[in-house]
């Protein structure tokens, strides 16, 4: 069956994120002077095959590990949902 | 009786997106006379090179992260046998970034603390005796080359860049023309003023600078030569058939 896994990739806390650090910058400028802090990181939407759930959690799971993810510098969370679950306009193609 | 040795060999790795291979290629052939090959990532082969380059550019386009996919290309298997082996190879900013993904250097290079991409002339203080790319140049002196690059920023935990420091690792950290490694001169805000680094057994060396590119007087400078001179040095004292061990 099929799987959609959406990888969150962002930096582990600790190392500086001069990105989100311009962003929070920008919303302040903007008037948002709330904002005390933005941490920047990526997205990536995977559409994959596997038999049951178990085996689709250790797929990402070696997924982060060997590519999605640099632990140096990384750390890598996940939403997992079979293909049925998706709303339509989710729906990948 | 006159032994003569043969001109270093030097294979110089081209991903999709490299940019500095032709520099490196005509330092080593045009300005030094050695043989110098083009290796596309493709190939698992180094051919009998004496030395391997990984030199700058936008391996893979530097998606996903700086030299993350570089690292899974086919040549790179070769390159790490090489390495393993105790061949010299030298990673120049994305080659560094290269070396960092694959595991043959620790830690990380990220984005510019200031988030501009640098291009310019960077002093740099040797700090270490840096070992077959470096160990011509003594602890202290100052080179001048020139840096460019957006993802320089060289992190790793604390343990690490203290066991780096212990073991006289940091080879290279960004300094003044006066030798002195302030924040002031630091071009991207690494770590502790991390330039470059070697390998435990200190034949692979990354460095974000690129001494291809300060190879002649009339581009600015010479200071780059000094570390092809310290490889050729390096070379000619191994031991006879040592050399071309893979």
């Amino acid at each position: 069956m099929r799987w959609l896994a959406e990888v969150h990739v962002s930096l582990r806390p600790g190392i500086a994120d001069p990105e989100g650090q311009t962003i929070a910058g920008g919303l302040r400028s903007l008037g948002f002077a709330s904002v005390s802090q933005v941490r920047s990181g990526k997205l990536l939407r995977i559409t994959f095959e596997a038999d049951d759930s178990t085996t689709a959690e250790a797929s990402v799971a070696e997924m982060c590990r060997q590519l999605l993810a640099n632990p140096v510098i990384e750390v890598a969370t996940w939403e997992l949902r079979a293909d049925a679950m998706l709303d339509e306009d989710e729906a990948l193609p | 009786m006159m032994l003569t040795r043969a001109a270093p060999r030097i294979a110089v790795v081209v991903f999709p997106g490299t940019w500095s291979e032709r520099d490196f290629a005509h330092v080593a052939g045009s300005v030094l006379g050695w043989d110098a090959t083009m290796v596309w990532h493709a190939e698992t082969d180094l051919g009998g090179a004496d030395a391997v380059v990984l030199p700058g550019g936008f391996a893979h386009g530097d998606h996903l992260r700086t030299g993350a996919i570089a690292r899974f290309s086919p040549i790179m298997a070769a390159v790490r046998a090489f390495a393993d082996a105790g061949g010299p190879v030298i990673g120049s900013c994305n080659g560094f970034q290269v070396l960092c993904e694959a595991g043959l250097l620790p830690g990380a290079l990220v984005r510019n603390d200031h988030l501009q991409f640098r291009c310019d002339w960077q002093h740099l203080r040797v700090a270490a005796d840096g070992g077959a790319w470096l160990g011509g140049l003594a602890a202290g002196e100052v080179l001048r080359l020139p840096i460019s690059h957006g993802e320089g920023r060289y992190v790793a935990d604390e343990a690490t860049l203290d066991e780096l420091e212990a073991s006289g690792r940091v080879v290279l950290r960004y300094a003044d023309a006066g030798g002195f490694v302030t924040d002031a001169a630091n071009p991207n805000g690494s770590l502790r003023g991390i330039a470059g680094i070697v390998n435990p057994a200190r034949n692979v060396l990354g460095l974000m600078p690129h001494p291809e590119r300060a190879a002649e007087a009339e581009v600015g400078g010479t200071d780059g030569l000094r570390i092809f001179r310290s490889l050729d040095r390096w070379l000619s004292e191994q031991p006879a058939g040592a050399e071309r061990r893979l």
